[in-house]
């Protein structure tokens, strides 16, 4: 198989994430419930996680990483915690379900919501989200990249106009955390959601929030917090206000493994890597007759994703024939982003999605280009 | 019947500042361990840390130095 679903989900991975988490499955007892070493080892790989995230992200400090199973569960608590009915939110037509979906379900209670919308390359008007913003503006809660077209929203900028307006800067990175640089106090970044199992190579089920000193949550999820077990209420301290119950050490000790060797490589290498093998796809892609690539590729400032159609054929059976004939393994159709493709006008055929990882090869995108040459030629 | 002991313990805020405290100590070469919080201090779990009463200047000190959130520091018996 070769795999270009790292948009969706990291198949790659270093074996040291394995065997951290099998290490971790033999030796770890519940975190923070106890002082035997077995609980001990897993509290202290989880709190060694949360001051490597803090370190990856510029957050504050370890105390305000909180973990959950990932960005989805990371979005719903701070957009269930942060608005209330009659404030105002604003987010953008590159936005993914699982920040458009708890917003919808806000905009039902009384929210009141703001779409900012994108052009047909699927970039959004800055000018246009600063000037939606006024009095009763609670945050602009968007994606830090489209996870169709890759290309990434300027989050120094977005950050700049939420401090002019006094809104709060919410960001989803889902598709970034772990390979574009992320500065949360530069970027004025209120609450950063991340997912552990992307880019940041992970397992599935780990994730995050890093929350500014400035910023508090009430809790969403209540339940055990192994301390304070008296009160009636969560204790109201980061990280674990937003953490009841047990927390999914055996995936963190992964993600740690992870966030490890992401440190040993140097992001922007992996980075660099990366996005020379979407470049070679892109370039080997984009003159084939039939054959439409969709975003802005002024700049390779963005993500390593190429999103595609073939003449008028649907998106799904393109990436059927894909596997069929050559092993390839990538994403058709809305890509949980139904805005995104409304803009780009691809709402009826969808795209098929090629995401690259810094494990793919050369080899494997001239490949893929083959493949999609012959697809050009058989169905245009 | 075991002999109960007057020991130094430091209540924090939340388990994640108990491992920082934990953490910074190891990295410094301070004295002490993690113990659950005896039930003279609270009902309601959690960690603390435990060290000689004889540490106690040099542990306030430290606690400031390094930033460290506690809650209280307690003489008693366990």
């Amino acid at each position: 198989m070769i795999y270009f679903d790292q948009a969706a989900t990291s198949f790659h991975r270093p074996p040291q994430v394995a065997d951290a988490v099998r290490d971790a499955l033999l030796t770890f007892g519940n975190a923070s419930r106890s002082t035997h070493p077995a609980s001990m080892a897993s509290a202290r790989m989880i709190y060694e996680t949360r001051q490597l995230l803090a370190e990856l992200f510029c957050a504050p400090g370890p105390e305000r990483v909180s973990f959950t199973s990932g960005a989805t569960e990371s979005l719903n608590l701070v957009i269930g915690s942060l608005l209330e009915p009659n404030d105002h939110v604003i987010t953008t037509a590159l936005d993914h379900n699982s920040v458009l979906r708890p917003l919808y379900r806000k905009e039902k209670e009384g929210v009141e919501l703001t779409v900012i919308p994108a052009d047909r390359d699927g970039r959004i008007s800055y000018q246009e989200l600063e000037g939606c913003m006024r009095a009763g503006t609670k945050a602009l809660i968007c994606t830090h990249a489209s996870n169709v077209t890759g290309n990434l929203l300027d989050i120094e900028r977005l950050g700049e106009i939420c401090r002019r307006h006094d809104v709060i800067f919410v960001l989803d990175a889902s598709q970034t955390a772990g390979i574009v640089p992320i500065d949360m106090s530069a970027c004025n970044i209120g609450a950063l959601c991340f997912t552990g199992h992307k880019s940041l190579m992970g397992p599935q089920g780990t994730g995050g929030i890093c929350l500014a000193e400035w910023l508090s949550l009430k809790p969403v999820k209540v339940g055990g917090s192994g301390f304070a077990s008296e009160q009636k209420e969560q204790p109201p301290v980061m990280p674990e206000v937003l953490e009841a119950g047990t927390l999914n050490g055996h995936g963190i000790a992964g993600l740690h493994a992870a966030l490890r060797w992401i440190q040993e490589q140097g992001t922007e290498n992996l980075r660099r890597r990366e996005l020379s093998l979407a470049q070679r796809f892109y370039e080997g892609i984009a003159g084939i007759p039939g054959v439409r690539v969709y975003g802005d590729f002024t700049s390779w400032d963005r993500c390593a994703v190429v999103s595609f159609t073939v003449g008028d054929c649907d998106s799904g059976a393109v990436s059927t024939m894909l596997w069929e004939e050559a092993e390839i393994a990538c994403r058709s159709g809305m890509h949980c982003a139904y805005p995104m493709h409304q803009a780009l006008g691809t709402e009826s055929q969808g795209t098929v999605r090629f995401s690259f990882s810094h494990f793919n090869t050369e080899e494997e995108v001239d490949r893929a280009v083959c493949a999609v040459k012959k697809l050009g030629e058989d169905l245009v | 019947m075991r002999e109960r002991k007057l020991k130094l313990v430091i209540t924090f805020p939340s388990t994640t500042q108990a491992i920082a405290m934990e953490k910074k100590c190891g990295e410094n070469g301070a004295a002490g361990r993690l113990i659950p919080v005896p039930r003279q201090i609270s009902a309601g779990c959690g960690i603390a840390w435990c060290a000689e009463v004889s540490e106690r200047e040099y542990l306030e000190e430290f606690l400031g130095e390094f930033g460290v959130q506690y809650e209280h520091i307690y003489e008693i018996k366990i």
